[in-house]
């Protein structure tokens, strides 16, 4: 009797315990909170903790409160498979990165052969910002599910903007030197030649990602070039410091960015004094007219003392919560199956849906330029008084590309 | 021929303007180097002790800035930081480079090892890892000049005298007075030195402490200009050995010789679009691309950050007391 009351007392704890842990969905968000990404990877986190926070007021998930595990993987893609292993022990079945295709594509590959060798126990993949194209064609998973569009959607996108623009003579090119950066350094050339044949790409540039600490030397490469545009992919204090040393440099040229939204960015444009001259590619922006949006970015401002940087966070977040509700389950198998080809209402907007072929989730995308706001346009970045204006919006239709994902599935 | 002649001209002036701006980026930041190198070279040929926790008093001094600025104002910190990073020098001589002494030249190497792993983390607990917002001071946040086009910054002017200002000074008390006489001779014959009545041991931490001051002052200035953040020691750190190995261990002339051809070199590398394929022409285009067609189309833009340790090896193996070091050790 003793005994079985000693047994009793050391299993009922851990009984316990595991019941609570199935009552909370644990989300491992792997991404930098250290070294030079960390600007926005601690961005990125205070957001999903929001995101989790919001979840949780109205109930959770299926009932089960969410909650969001920081793990710090220094944008390495090694350190981030340390920290993905790490977060499977902790008990978590779903992690989320975004920054750093290079992380994103071991990532990718780290889930796919751990739900190999570990059937019943399966890890899902959310990327809510790694937009290398290979990870939904050649390297794509079942077990990946992208909400940001991949580079290549964006530089289709861009291009057919950019097509529409005479003014444009002379692109300079200048990357990070990895698979993201040179991924949007060919698309391009490629697009460019295709739908622009008379510019002229007078510079094409890639430099080590995340370590250039001072861009005059590359600044003043752009302006012996002569350039009248410049496209970049650099993100996190690539871009702001790219951004500073031009306006250091009295630099006056137009910016076509993927990110210069991000932390640092806008104030070094408001130095350059670039009124509506650096474009930004995006799902959604605070200025975008939908009213829902603009109230949950009021809100969110309110609360987190950021501005949205991931409208897509929102849709991965709260598409997780469909997904899981139409499977009736939070079990992984469960909800990929349902996150397949499912459409969701965009924060922004419009409809948009997650490709069954490659798990790439399909969305309007804005042009929108940084400067000086209209009476319409409440929202400014970084306390400068200047703030995103749309250009231009690409609906879903226009904003699809072709996939040659052949994935295993289970 | 006319219609061809305007754009040449234009061409050549922004290659003109390129140059210029580079030789100005170069020089920059060649100074900040050296007043980093210079303490650690010094440091080196008197104790023998690689300090391997210099750049992490370059950090301490940029975040010390950062904070007395916030609190007293950009002035009184450009003076206070480097002060109190040359006190915590001392400091670190008296109470720990000197009781490890005694056990040998691996144990110093291994204390200031182990310190720059405990500074980054101190700096990382109380700083937090992301970057600090150390501004430019708003006296200096105008463009000093333009060239050509381009502006040139009022605050890399200064960051550029005050290097040019403490060389000077360096140069003066090392070569034209009695203290600087003392260190010379203990830089090649501490023993002499010592036997001759002088205190070695407080020649040792005054100059350690000079030299963590000045790693500090370049901390100060450089912080607002570059990023202030916690891994700022250790993306420094290694080209700081290649500057005093280059320059010749021990000599002060050397390491500003090489700090100014470690900050050109790798300022010039960034904006030369050379490649092998742009000199010997591109490889045969039925092979497709492999590993050998991508190391052959990288420009020296893109290996301009490894330059500086060929540069390291090559003068290793040819001269290896560097440039203008008179001993081999």
């Amino acid at each position: 009797m003793r005994r079985l009351i000693l047994a009793a007392a050391v299993i009922a704890p851990m009984l316990g315990h595991a019941a609570r842990a199935e009552d909370t969905v644990k989300i491992g968000y792997i991404d930098p909170l250290s070294g030079g990404g960390a600007s926005v990877g601690e961005g990125g986190l205070k957001t999903f903790q929001y995101l989790a926070d919001e979840l949780n007021a109205k109930g959770g998930i299926l009932g089960r409160k969410v909650e969001i595990v920081p793990f710090d993987n220094k944008t390495n893609p090694q350190e981030a498979l340390v920290q993905a292993q790490k977060a499977i022990d902790a008990g978590v079945r779903y992690i989320t990165q975004g920054n750093g295709s290079s992380v994103g594509l071991a990532l990718e590959d780290f889930v796919t052969k751990y739900n190999t060798r570990n059937p019943g126990k399966e890890v899902l993949y959310f990327n809510y910002a790694a937009v290398d194209p290979a990870m939904t064609n050649e390297k794509c998973s079942y077990w990946h599910f992208r909400w940001d569009a991949s580079s290549d959607i964006k530089m289709e996108a861009l291009t057919n903007y950019i097509k529409d623009v005479a003014s444009i003579k002379k692109v300079y090119l200048i990357n990070q030197d990895y698979s993201f950066g040179q991924s949007v350094r060919s698309d391009a050339r490629k697009m460019l030649t295709a739908k622009r044949p008379d510019v002229q790409i007078v510079g094409d540039e890639l430099h080590p990602l995340l370590k250039v600490t001072d861009f005059s030397p590359y600044i003043a490469k752009i302006k012996a070039s002569g350039a009248d545009s410049v496209i970049t992919g650099n993100w996190g204090q690539d871009i702001a410091l790219l951004l500073k040393a031009a306006a250091d440099a009295g630099l006056k040229v137009n910016w076509y960015t993927y990110y210069a939204g991000g932390a640092g960015g806008p104030t070094a444009i408001k130095q350059t004094g670039l009124d509506h001259q650096v474009f930004q590619l995006t799902e959604g922006f605070a200025n975008s007219g939908h009213q829902p949006a603009m109230d949950y970015e009021k809100a969110f401002r309110a609360k987190v003392n950021m501005s949205l940087w991931y409208p897509r966070a929102v849709n991965e977040m709260r598409m997780f919560k469909a997904a899981a509700e139409k499977a009736n389950s939070v079990e992984p198998v469960k909800v990929a199956a349902a996150l397949e080809d499912l459409k969701f209402e965009v924060l922004d907007g419009g409809t948009g849906f997650m490709r069954k072929d490659d798990h790439q989730f399909f969305q309007p995308i804005y042009i929108s330029s940084f400067g000086k706001l209209a009476a319409n346009e409440p929202f400014d970045e970084e306390n400068t008084g200047w703030g995103w204006h749309l250009v231009s919006k690409v609906d879903t239709p226009q904003a699809m590309v072709t996939t040659t994902c052949k994935m295993t599935r289970p | 021929m006319e219609t061809g002649a305007l754009p040449r001209i234009v061409h050549e002036y922004a290659v003109l303007e390129l140059i210029v701006i580079s030789i100005l980026n170069g020089v920059l930041f060649g100074m900040l180097l050296f007043l980093l190198s210079s303490g650690l070279t010094v440091i080196f040929s008197m104790m023998g002790v690689l300090n391997f926790a210099h750049a992490s008093f370059y950090m301490l001094g940029a975040f010390f800035g950062f904070q007395l600025t916030k609190w007293i104002g950009f002035w009184p910190a450009f003076v206070l930081a480097p002060l109190l990073v040359g006190a915590i020098g001392m400091a670190v001589e008296r109470y720990g480079l000197r009781n490890t002494h005694k056990h040998g030249h691996v144990a110093e190497l291994l204390l200031t090892f182990g310190l720059a792993f405990a500074i980054e983390e101190i700096v990382a607990m109380i700083w937090g890892r992301s970057p600090v917002d150390y501004r430019v001071p708003a006296l200096l946040d105008f463009p000093a000049f333009t060239i050509f086009s381009t502006n040139y910054p009022a605050y890399k002017i200064f960051m550029l005298a005050v290097s040019v200002v403490i060389f000077v000074a360096l140069l003066l008390v090392l070569r034209r007075t009695r203290v600087g006489l003392i260190v010379q001779a203990a830089l090649t014959h501490p023993h002499m030195v010592g036997h001759l009545g002088h205190n070695v041991g407080r020649v040792f931490m005054v100059v350690f402490g000079v030299g963590s001051a000045l790693a500090g002052l370049a901390g100060v200035i450089a912080g607002p200009a570059l990023v202030t953040q916690s891994d700022m020691a250790a993306a420094l750190g290694p080209i700081l050995f290649v500057v005093i190995v280059f320059g010749g261990l021990g000599s002060l002339p050397g390491a500003f010789v090489a700090s100014l051809v470690i900050g050109l070199v790798q300022t010039f590398a960034v904006a030369l679009n050379g490649s092998l394929a742009s000199v010997f022409g591109p490889l045969d285009a039925a092979g497709g691309p492999s590993a050998l067609s991508d190391i052959w189309n990288v420009t020296i833009a893109q290996v301009a950050p490894i330059i500086p340790y060929l540069l390291l090896v090559i003068i290793l193996i040819v001269r290896p007391m560097g440039l203008m070091g008179t001993r081999e050790s």
